[in-house]
């Protein structure tokens, strides 16, 4: 008895050795797509980053072109536009996040108390729609709504100063602010819904308690839910620090005009004239580069940050 | 349960908050809603606040007769049903993959995905990638560069690895069950509510998606509906509908602009509306993940 399986283990594992292989073999040939994807469109543009050290030519390639070292990253540092366009990049991303991140809580802890199931589902509905509108249509809008003399937005806006404020959307004072509030707009529901799902994933004997102890609403809000919230708030924080220089082009870009440009060249935008309209391969990915170098340190630094002190981070 | 009086003045402040958000919300929108039927004169004279005045369709009527509408209309349907189709084909197996336990590799696989997150080669590289592959001017060079999400993945893999139990792969695998079989037969079946939510997700960034198309395409005949979108609204050309009198022209120019936010937006806020708990459920569980 004891022989008969010795002799029929051997086989019997490497049978089982195969079919584990054979199931697991399945694996990756389902991963396969997804991998050529990143490889062929992540990975290979990577690979194509080293035209920032280089004057490319179409002619010589990739590989072929001459290589100039830090060339290009010294004519941007040293262009009279590095200054503004850095300057115009942080206003607009670190305004953003800084007005959006406190209104995006503040409205999940709304909807969160408002009683009637109705009341809760329908203002969901109304906060996430605008985030379905797409960006153009966005802009065209806030073009429409702000236009001189006949937009209802600025109708409103010379009642209440009392005098005309001429050429809204040309003006570079406003433009960040146009940019963020209407972001705010169409994105405070969409990003409270995290927040929104933190909250109803509280203990109800939390809630009982603070009752017991006599706790009013806002007590209860600020004892019990914002600290339920802080871990995924820091999360969502140290993300959004991660793209401190990567405003949006599209918005940025379709917002432009010849008028608010002093406010509104960004590093997207900018990298795009430079390259596509421009054809300045080297320079514009030299500028890419640098941005997506400050913004790969700026998350490692702030998840450093976030580590030590509140013990939430991403890795 | 009594109330105290300061829960009460809570409770009016929050119902307050509450009708301020909904107007605020609500009305941009409603408000390009009734422009799109009004007179635009009235309209530019700030007449129009709650129902449209001289009701009409001369927007939509003008809108309609420019050839490009329809054009743009077919072409970001191709791209949306096609893209997504590749989104799809590309996400989910790998997503059922990476949310099995263990396999050689695993970790690896994940982070090499991950990666592309934090860093990324930016848009010349991939542009004369693109080129480089001969896809310009091309429905590929719209479908094929986001053919992953890492967030949809991410969702489709929580899914997975939540919903379908390693036990029950176990005893269907001792069945003589294999992977493909086993994702095909069971796992997609099982996971309807995800797949809704990732296909709607990906539907929707096709249908709005604008950049690769001011980026890659050329032709007048392959432009999607948001690149006819930027020309007439904020190029402020003109819909080709050969007016004699100037003032037409900008009576009308100013109604198609209102007519065309309501004509793109309108399939993608319908859709919203309608499968709401599937977009919900979706970020939900991507929430969870982080």
């Amino acid at each position: 008895m004891k022989d008969k399986t010795r002799a029929d283990d051997p086989p019997l594992l490497r049978r089982r050795i195969i079919r584990e292989l054979n199931y697991n073999g399945q694996l990756y040939i389902l991963l396969l797509p997804a991998i050529l994807y990143f490889l062929v469109f992540c990975y290979f543009p990577m690979y194509g980053v080293q035209i920032a050290f280089k004057n490319f030519n179409p002619v010589l390639g990739i590989r072929g072109s001459k290589f100039v070292g830090l060339k290009h990253f010294i004519r941007f540092f040293n262009s009279y536009q590095f200054s503004v366009i850095i300057k115009n990049t942080l206003i607009l991303s670190l305004y953003n996040i800084f007005a959006g991140f406190p209104i995006a809580i503040v409205l999940a802890i709304i909807i969160n108390q408002i009683k009637g199931r109705r009341l809760k589902s329908f203002l969901q509905t109304v906060a996430f729609a605008p985030h379905f509108i797409s960006i153009p249509a966005m802009v065209g809008i806030i073009i429409i709504m702000l236009a001189p003399d006949t937009g209802i937005l600025y109708k409103l806006i010379s009642y209440v100063i009392g005098k005309d404020p001429g050429v809204i959307l040309g003006n570079p004072k406003v433009f960040s602010s146009i940019y963020v509030w209407s972001g705010i707009w169409q994105n405070m529901g969409w990003e409270s819904i995290i927040y929104t799902a933190v909250l109803t994933s509280i203990n109800p004997e939390l809630y009982e308690a603070a009752d017991i102890d006599g706790a009013g609403k806002f007590r209860k809000i600020l004892s019990i839910d914002l600290p339920a919230l802080m871990p995924t708030a820091i999360t969502m924080l140290i993300l959004n620090c991660g793209k401190m220089l990567s405003v949006g082009f599209e918005k940025v870009f379709l917002m432009q005009n010849s008028m608010n440009l002093s406010a509104s060249e960004v590093i997207s935008t900018y990298v795009y004239k430079v390259g596509l309209a421009g054809a300045d391969f080297s320079y514009s990915t030299a500028i890419n580069l640098f941005n997506s170098v400050i913004n790969l340190i700026v998350l490692i630094a702030v998840n450093h940050f976030a580590k030590r002190t509140s013990e939430v981070s991403l890795w | 349960m009594r109330e105290s009086k300061g829960d009460k003045a809570f409770n009016i402040t929050i119902n307050f908050l509450v009708v301020v958000l909904i107007v605020l919300l609500v009305y941009p929108l409603y408000f390009v809603m009734i422009a799109s039927f009004s007179n635009p004169d009235l309209t530019n004279e700030g007449k129009v606040w709650i129902v449209p005045k001289e009701f009409n369709f001369d927007g939509y009527k003008a809108l309609f007769e420019d050839s490009r509408l329809w054009v743009g209309y077919r072409n970001t349907i191709i791209y949306t049903i096609s893209g997504t189709l590749i989104n799809l084909f590309c996400t989910l197996p790998a997503a059922y993959a990476l949310s099995r336990k263990k396999f050689l590799g695993k970790r690896l696989i994940y982070n090499f995905m991950l990666f592309t997150m934090f860093f990324s080669g930016g848009l010349i590289p991939t542009y004369l990638l693109i080129k480089q592959l001969g896809f310009l001017d091309s429905i590929w060079a719209l479908i094929l560069p986001n053919a992953v999400s890492i967030w949809n993945l991410i969702i489709a893999k929580t899914y997975f690895r939540e919903n379908i139990p390693e036990e029950l792969a176990d005893a269907a695998f001792i069945d003589g069950c294999s992977h493909f079989k086993f994702f095909l037969c069971i796992v997609l079946p099982l996971s309807s509510v995800i797949i809704i939510a990732v296909t709607l997700f990906y539907a929707v960034s096709h249908w709005n998606g604008f950049f690769n198309a001011l980026i890659y395409i050329s032709s007048q005949e392959k432009i999607p509906l948001q690149l006819f979108l930027r020309d007439i609204l904020i190029q402020q050309q003109n819909v080709s509908v050969s007016p004699e009198v100037a003032d037409t022209l900008r009576y009308t120019a100013n109604l198609v602009q209102y007519a065309m936010i309501v004509v793109s937006s309108a399939p993608i806020i319908i859709l919203y509306v309608f499968l709401q708990k599937y977009f919900v459920k979706g970020i939900m569980i991507g929430s969870v993940k982080g």
